[in-house]
């Protein structure tokens, strides 16, 4: 068997030295004028810095361009995609197949990622996708458990799980939070709260509550818990998923830092010393990320073992 | 903003010394039953889209089963029209069994095309099914001209754009790639980008990418701040929540420029909406059309237009993105529907020229005495005062209070089968 890749999201350039500390595998890093949702912006030339500090550390460093692309943005997305052909990150994440025509276009020869969040959700589609260039899936956090098994067993790519951290549950072109706010006449209101990323939705029914925030791709909110999967990686492991991701979206540097040593402590401990280690200790884990869990973020197990009707 | 209408010279031909439209968009109608299909169809639509039981959006329609279908496509041949199926689902694995004997299925009794976002379907249908049409459903939220691009190379017929594309897009959409564009024009939409919410999934375990939508983007939420571990409302005791309902589209004013920018097909959203609101949109919208068509030079939105398409409007209205970035004025905060004026009273079976007696089915409550109007697509729209009623039985009512029940009275005009009654529900 062998060892998944743990996959962080990290915030900063210096960030990303602890998290290599901490046991990191490989990093997802951007801007949002290319990526959706990522937990840091780093422009061109910090990805060219942190890419060169990740392959020295014998990791990997994947540059996210998952963002849906209106015409206006399609030349500045070429150029940006011919500049990380000069960089060589070890992969490129997408969700709109523009980024499948560009690649082919310009000779890029960075694998690529299929990652479109919330419609990848078959084995066929990552095998599709697979054959027009995508290396890997990232699977929409959506599925149960054992899709995610018959997917990897039917896959001819690889798969990549999110194992922790919010999941984005809906975006929008529209200015949602500024059009609140304009609607309640008070511009001021938009104007200093642009960059605000602690805002939430309370839904009074459920009682939860959804983190929400406004970006240059528009209006994004997310689920109401973290997943945690820390004490129910074994069934991954033995599928031999090929990635797993902690989402570091909204998070602080040290949690995030703190939730990677205790991934990678899971891992190892599984894959070093066996399954009975890692069932000895993975309770444990999880108090240890309970214990820091953020004020009003509660922890579950996403959809992993919730049954979904339509 | 209006934005100004750019002619097109490749729609256009002298016809009798007259410049016309000789390219006209397809109007296309939804419709989530066979009698919808029927009316959207008598009613003026090219197309229809509908659902069959599996594989497709809106999991509560009424939905078609296979011999439906057979009878909507022969009916709608009949007009010269044509059918497409909705399997737009995001499949899980569970749900890829019985793919192929459907897909076959529906080409058997003779669909044009399907509507399709997940590529397990668009592959699976060029296997066994090549003589349907592929359209790319707008749940895979098209907003570019590459990826459009994508998608013409991977064979498919036609593409539904995202409704966050404006028509500046949509023209050079329309110059890069040669493929057909269709669009919405009218009716209920999703504030998200379509395939990308699953806001339904985390509150109601209900997957909106397989038809379980609960349209909590339609509930009503009060924002916070987190400061510090501290919940701050954001909002006053006396403020609306915070929403996202956003008003329904209508873009019976921009159908002129749609038709110039060369769009192939104009669509409006709507299976789970009554017969009465097919009739009524779609026969708006059949008279726009043909009247840019025929003589664009002199074109003018008529009032009574606008007033028909209001009198099954169940929410207000709005442009979206085809003419800019909707602003807050495109949502609804704090009100959620309008109670239409009119109620759809009465569908018309038949009609004796001789006695001018009507005979209709009664699709709400209406009596003696009420004011009615009577539309169709054979007739001007009348209004008149209903007089004395018989039943099935030739006994006498005053009211005509059971669903479906059989309604008979004297009506001086003609009328014909098809066309529908209405009752003024506010003076």
């Amino acid at each position: 068997m062998k060892k998944p890749e743990l996959l962080v999201t990290p915030k900063s350039l210096s960030h990303i030295k602890e998290l290599i500390d901490a046991g990191a595998d490989a990093f997802v890093i951007g801007e949002q004028k290319f990526g959706l949702r990522l937990a840091g912006e780093f422009s061109l030339e910090e990805v060219r810095e942190a890419t060169e500090m990740i392959h020295q550390a014998g990791k990997k460093v994947y540059v996210s361009c998952n963002a849906l692309f209106h015409n206006d943005r399609i030349e500045a997305l070429d150029e940006y995609l011919q500049e990380l052909k000069k960089i060589g990150p070890d992969a490129i994440l997408f969700g709109d197949p523009a980024v499948v025509m560009s690649v082919r276009e310009f000779g890029i020869d960075i694998p690529l990622h299929w990652n479109p969040e919330t419609t990848a959700t078959n084995w066929f589609q990552v095998n599709y996708w697979g054959e027009r260039g995508a290396k890997r899936t990232v699977l929409a956090r959506e599925l149960s458990l054992d899709e995610i098994l018959e997917i990897k067993e039917n896959s001819k790519y690889e798969i990549e799980v999110q194992v922790h951290g919010m999941t984005c549950i809906f975006q929008s072109k529209r200015k949602l939070l500024g059009n609140y706010f304009l609607y309640r006449g008070e511009v001021m209101e938009v104007e200093n709260r642009k960059e605000n990323k602690n805002m939430f939705l309370h839904d009074k029914e459920r009682n939860n509550r959804y983190p929400i925030y406004e970006d240059m791709n528009g209006t994004h909110i997310f689920s109401p818990n973290d997943i945690c999967l820390i004490d129910e990686l074994s069934e991954f492991f033995e599928a031999g998923i090929d990635s797993l991701k902690i989402d570091g979206i909204l998070q602080t540097e040290e949690y995030i830092t703190t939730v990677t040593k205790l991934y990678r402590q899971a891992i190892d401990a599984y894959f070093d010393q066996g399954e009975d280690t890692y069932d000895e200790i993975k309770d444990d884990l999880y108090e240890q990320i309970r214990a820091i869990q953020p004020p009003l973020r509660p922890l579950d197990t996403g959809f992993i073992y919730k049954e979904t009707v339509y | 903003m209006v934005l100004q209408l750019i002619q097109n010279e490749n729609i256009r031909e002298t016809v009798n010394g007259k410049r016309v439209i000789t390219k006209k968009p397809e109007l296309l109608a939804p419709a989530g039953s066979l009698e919808k299909l029927k009316v959207a169809v008598h009613y003026g639509a090219d197309a229809v889209f509908i659902g069959g039981q599996e594989f497709g959006l809106r999991s509560n329609a009424d939905n078609f089963t296979i011999e439906e279908m057979r009878e909507g496509v022969e009916f709608a041949k009949k007009y010269g029209a044509v059918i497409y199926v909705t399997t737009n689902i995001y499949a899980h694995n569970e749900n890829m069994a019985g793919l192929e004997e459907y897909l076959r299925a529906i080409a058997d009794v003779g669909v044009k095309g399907i509507i399709v976002a997940d590529p397990l379907i668009i592959e699976t249908c060029k296997k066994v099914a090549p003589e349907l049409e592929i359209h790319l459903s707008t749940q895979q939220s098209l907003t570019n001209w590459k990826a459009v691009k994508f998608w013409k190379s991977e064979g498919l017929d036609r593409v539904v754009l995202a409704r966050e594309v404006g028509a500046e897009e949509i023209r050079l959409i329309k110059e890069k790639v040669d493929i057909e564009i269709e669009t919405f024009i009218h009716g209920a939409m999703c504030i998200a980008y379509s395939g990308r919410c699953v806001l339904s999934n985390h509150m109601t375990a209900r997957d909106s990418n397989r038809g379980g939508c609960c349209q909590s983007c339609r509930w009503d939420y009060d924002l916070y701040e987190n400061v510090d571990g501290k919940e701050v409302p954001l909002f006053n005791e006396d403020d609306a929540p915070f929403a996202m309902s956003p008003k329904d589209l209508k873009l019976i004013e921009s159908i002129p420029h749609m038709i110039e920018l060369g769009i192939d097909s104009l669509k409006v959203e709507g299976r789970m909406k009554s017969i009465h609101y097919v009739a009524t949109v779609i026969s708006v919208y059949r008279k726009v059309i043909d009247s840019y068509c025929a003589d664009p030079d002199n074109f003018k939105i008529k009032r009574e237009w606008l007033e028909e398409l209001d009198r099954c409007a169940n929410r207000a209205t709005a442009s979206a993105f085809f003419e800019g970035e909707p602003s807050y004025k495109q949502q609804m905060f704090g009100f959620h529907a309008k109670k239409p004026e009119w109620d759809f009273a009465g569908f018309v079976l038949d009609y004796d020229e001789d006695t001018q007696m009507v005979t209709l089915q009664q699709r709400n409550y209406f009596k003696t005495g009420d004011t009615v109007e009577f539309f169709g697509p054979e007739i001007n729209t009348f209004t008149m005062t209903v007089g004395e009623m018989w039943n099935e039985d030739n006994e006498s009512i005053e009211v005509a209070n059971h669903p479906l029940q059989i309604v008979k009275f004297k009506v001086e005009k003609p009328l014909h089968p098809f066309n529908m009654m209405r009752r003024r529900t506010k003076k």
